[in-house]
């Protein structure tokens, strides 16, 4: 390029991207990026959960230590964290799943919409109905699409067809599986792909209307393309729903979520707004971990 | 946990220090072509930026491959982000050193207009801020990389003290205007120059701190 033509001045940036927390040093907090890649509504939309000081044993071994997390409405956060940080074991006490294991101790308080799960008035099935949980490896029951889909509405007894058909017809479009089984609703979810297999409980999960969706590595077992329609999936159900996933993909957690909790040997070291923790988190060890120098 | 990354982060690196090297040697180059008078130096300063040239599309590639195949985070990412912003900073400055040799060519040919101290202290400062600039890089030293930009501030009076005494001269004598332009071109040259090393440092400082040192006014806007 030949120099004495200047270049032209750069084009002003585009939409703000609001700044949360405290910096770590003075910086600029104005058009941060021009992308907003995290809704300025969801950095400032109310925690709908809400994690305060919690501790967990497993008999004698601790493994939360004094966990304080918010979620907020309509967003998804990840957690994320070498094997056996913990993320996994607070996944499960969202909805109480821990106490279904024998030997384990819960201190703290989980509030849901400020109630606490941990209140012993607290009726556990009625609290899973609002928190639905999707799992590593996809477990369809050995029924039709149809009744995996209506299998939540009907243990709670709804019997009318009518509302069970709308409901299967706008869960399996909600988990974007409508248009690849509509014409066999009746044929066993055992004949479907993995990745239709997974989606497919999202769908069993979202059948309920839960406000929280919980997910456990759910695309671990899925290849590239699966994957991908899992991802475009939570995007969607974000508007509706509140999203928790654990993941071990940090590409998958950069790329899906908006508020990123890393996780270390039982304690939360770090919690941030997803662009911020991949692009300069404040922790060395967070840092370590996500550029995989850790070990 | 030693990476393989780390390796190809270091090859980088070096390949970046190498570009590097090479407009420092432009730049003397062209200082010397300048103050010596040489139409020898001044053509092997525009040969070299053909070096320059090939470096810079090497560098970009490699900066492209490692972020498509190595998908980094936070300082890595950093890291590359910024040397895509480098290597063109650096081939610009390679293309000030060239526009200065050619100017050189033509000005040595004629009656000399300027005292060549000048030249010296102009083309001594940016050489220093560059080198500064990329040392900073190098060893990751966000104080040095803070003292370049703050330098800018003397090359830009030390810039506006040549173009005022171009001025005085061409007032004084109508017959070395054509002259005096050419030096106002070639003064430009070097502010410029040191305006790229100002850009480098902004750059070690994000690299480094994950902070956005540039356009300070926006800044002081926001805090008011």
């Amino acid at each position: 390029m030949e120099i004495d033509d200047p270049r032209p001045v750069a084009e002003p940036l585009g939409r703000l991207s609001a700044a949360v927390g405290t910096p770590p040093t003075p910086q600029l907090r104005l058009r941060e990026s021009p992308l907003a890649i995290t809704d300025a509504a969801v950095l400032g939309a109310p925690p709908v959960l809400e994690v305060r000081n919690l501790d967990l044993w497993y008999g004698p071994q601790q493994a939360l230590f004094g966990i304080d997390l918010d979620v907020r409405r309509n967003s998804v956060l990840a957690l994320i964290g070498p094997s056996g940080c913990g993320k996994s074991t607070l996944l499960r006490c969202l909805n109480r799943m821990n106490d279904l294991i024998d030997g384990v101790r819960i201190r703290g308080q989980v509030l849901l919409g400020g109630e606490d799960l941990y209140d012993p008035a607290v009726d556990v099935i009625s609290l899973r109905k609002r928190m639905g949980m999707v799992f590593q490896k996809s477990n369809p029951f050995p029924k039709t699409i149809y009744e995996n889909v209506a299998y939540g509405l009907r243990i709670q007894g709804e019997r009318d067809r009518r509302v069970l058909d709308e409901a299967v017809e706008r869960s399996l479009q909600g988990a974007g599986l409508w248009e690849e089984v509509r014409d066999r609703l009746d044929q066993s979810a055992l004949g479907l792909s993995g990745g239709q297999q997974q989606r497919l409980c999202i769908a069993r999960a979202l059948a309920v209307r839960p406000e929280v969706i919980l997910m456990d590595e759910p695309c671990s077992a899925l290849d590239p393309i699966a994957t991908g329609r899992i991802e475009e999936l939570i995007f969607e159900l974000k508007k509706e729903f509140t999203i928790v996933i654990v993941t071990h993909n940090m590409q998958q957690a950069a790329r899906v979520s908006d508020f990123t909790a890393f996780f270390w040997l039982g304690k939360l070291v770090e919690t941030d707004v997803t662009e911020r923790m991949f692009t300069n988190p404040r922790q060395r060890i967070t840092e370590d971990y996500i550029t995989g120098r850790f070990g | 946990m030693t990476r393989h990354f780390d390796a190809e982060l270091k090859d980088l690196k070096s390949g970046l220090v190498a570009m590097a090297g090479q407009v420092e040697e432009m730049i003397d180059l062209a200082m010397a072509a300048m103050v010596r008078r040489s139409d020898a130096l001044a053509e092997h300063v525009m040969e070299l930026d053909r070096r320059v040239d090939e470096m810079e599309i090497a560098l970009d590639r490699a900066c492209i491959d490692l972020l498509g195949l190595r998908a980094p985070f936070a300082t890595d990412l950093r890291l590359l982000a910024s040397s895509l912003k480098i290597v063109p900073q650096l081939e610009r400055i390679g293309d000030h050193c060239k526009n200065i040799g050619r100017r050189a060519l033509i000005l040595n040919r004629q009656t000399q207009v300027l005292n060549p101290d000048y030249f010296q202290r102009m083309g001594g400062a940016v050489r220093g801020m560059v080198r500064d600039a990329v040392d900073a890089f190098l060893n990751g030293d966000a104080a040095l990389a803070r003292s370049v930009i703050a330098a800018d501030d003397t090359v830009d009076e030390l810039h506006l003290k040549i173009f005022g005494e171009l001025l005085r001269l061409m007032i004084q004598d109508p017959l070395c205007i054509e002259r005096a332009s050419h030096l106002i071109i070639v003064n430009k040259n070097f502010e410029r120059i040191a305006d790229h090393a100002t850009n480098i440092a902004e750059e070690v400082l994000f690299i480094l701190e994950g902070v956005n040192v540039k356009h300070p006014y926006l800044r002081q806007e926001h805090l008011d």
